[in-house]
């Protein structure tokens, strides 16, 4: 671990020692979410905020665990299909959690839950000059994320398929595309379903992974998440490390000098 | 005694008028939970509770922590 100790996100001058997000839905019950967080080793976690009333919910346990846990807390404003929605509920969100981080959701479409990118960027715009931390959930869209970073986004958030897929990175073109054109912290942000994916991710050097559903709906969710955190840091290791150029032919690794039996002229 | 017709979380209720929304959040019970308020899709601040008096047909979310992606 030692070539990844001073390794760090730095997403809007903060600095992270995990790039590991997690995000704190669909657990079977707190103590596994808090269990799973534990193993994921993740500085940051998502969270929501939804209609409640006086007689149900137990929000104040809930709060109560990611508090304890002491990581930093980033909510969203999944759901909202429209940029008005996306700012009205970041500004409630920000008194809740007396934070002004926020992960920028404006749904376009109900079937594949892909973002409004016209209603993203004006929601983006006006929170940026709010005083937001905005980490925006974005397609894969090269100019898109362009206008998002022009907007004063210092970190984007990609998706790699839709929302609770698991279907891994969709477009690796558009993906490989974002990263060589844009020179902000970028994570991956919804659709991974396997470790072996967000290693890819990491490998190709995106700077973060943010997932949910694979992590809960895990038969052992903190086993699943030990299993992401260590894909994760070992596709980071890989990305510093540098890959190999692949190429069509084959090529000895052991030497061929010195190689017996061979004889010239036999 | 007046009486207006709100909108709590898309669900009819019924307060006098002139009640304002610190009266209402304790007249609903929320008054010791964690939450926080929109009228009509508008952000109400924590500090302006005492002060905003709600209208008849005014639609109020109140909200609270749940777990997110």
């Amino acid at each position: 671990m030692d070539a990844l100790h001073d390794d760090t996100l730095t997403l809007y001058g903060e600095t992270f020692s995990s790039r590991f997000l997690l995000g704190t839905a669909l657990y079977t019950s707190p103590a596994v979410m808090e269990a799973s967080i534990q193993a994921a080793g993740c500085d940051m976690v998502t969270l929501g905020l939804r209609r409640q009333n006086p007689a149900e919910g137990d929000g104040d346990a809930f709060w109560q665990i990611l508090r304890d846990s002491g990581c930093r807390l980033l909510p969203n404003t999944a759901g909202c299909r429209s940029a008005r929605e996306a700012i009205t509920l970041a500004q409630m969100s920000r008194e809740m959690f007396d934070t002004p981080w926020i992960k920028v959701e404006v749904i376009g479409d109900d079937y594949n839950l892909q973002p409004d990118p016209f209603g993203l960027l004006e929601a983006c715009r006006t929170l940026i000059d709010d005083g937001f931390k905005v980490l925006p959930y974005c397609t894969d869209d090269l100019v898109l994320c362009q206008r998002l970073r022009e907007a004063g986004c210092q970190a984007l958030m990609p998706w790699g398929a839709p929302i609770g897929t698991g279907r891994g990175l969709m477009n690796r073109y558009a993906l490989e595309t974002l990263r060589e054109r844009l020179d902000v912290p970028l994570i991956i942000d919804a659709g991974l379903g396997a470790p072996s994916q967000a290693a890819e991710a990491m490998e190709m050097g995106f700077d973060g992974v943010l997932l949910n559903t694979a992590v809960a709906k895990a038969h052992r969710p903190p086993l699943m998440a030990e299993a992401f955190a260590e894909a994760i840091t070992a596709g980071r290791k890989a990305h510093l490390a540098g890959l190999m150029q692949q190429r069509q032919t084959a090529s000895p690794s052991t030497p061929t000098l010195g190689q017996p039996f061979w004889h010239s002229g036999g | 005694m007046n009486e207006i017709t709100l909108s709590l979380n898309d669900e009819t209720a019924h307060l006098p008028a002139d009640t304002t929304l610190a009266d209402a959040l304790q007249a609903w019970h929320y008054a010791d939970r964690r939450v926080a308020v929109a009228i009509n899709g508008e952000f109400v601040p924590r500090s302006a509770y005492a002060e905003r008096v709600l209208d008849d047909r005014d639609r109020i979310d109140v909200v609270a922590p749940v777990g997110g992606g």
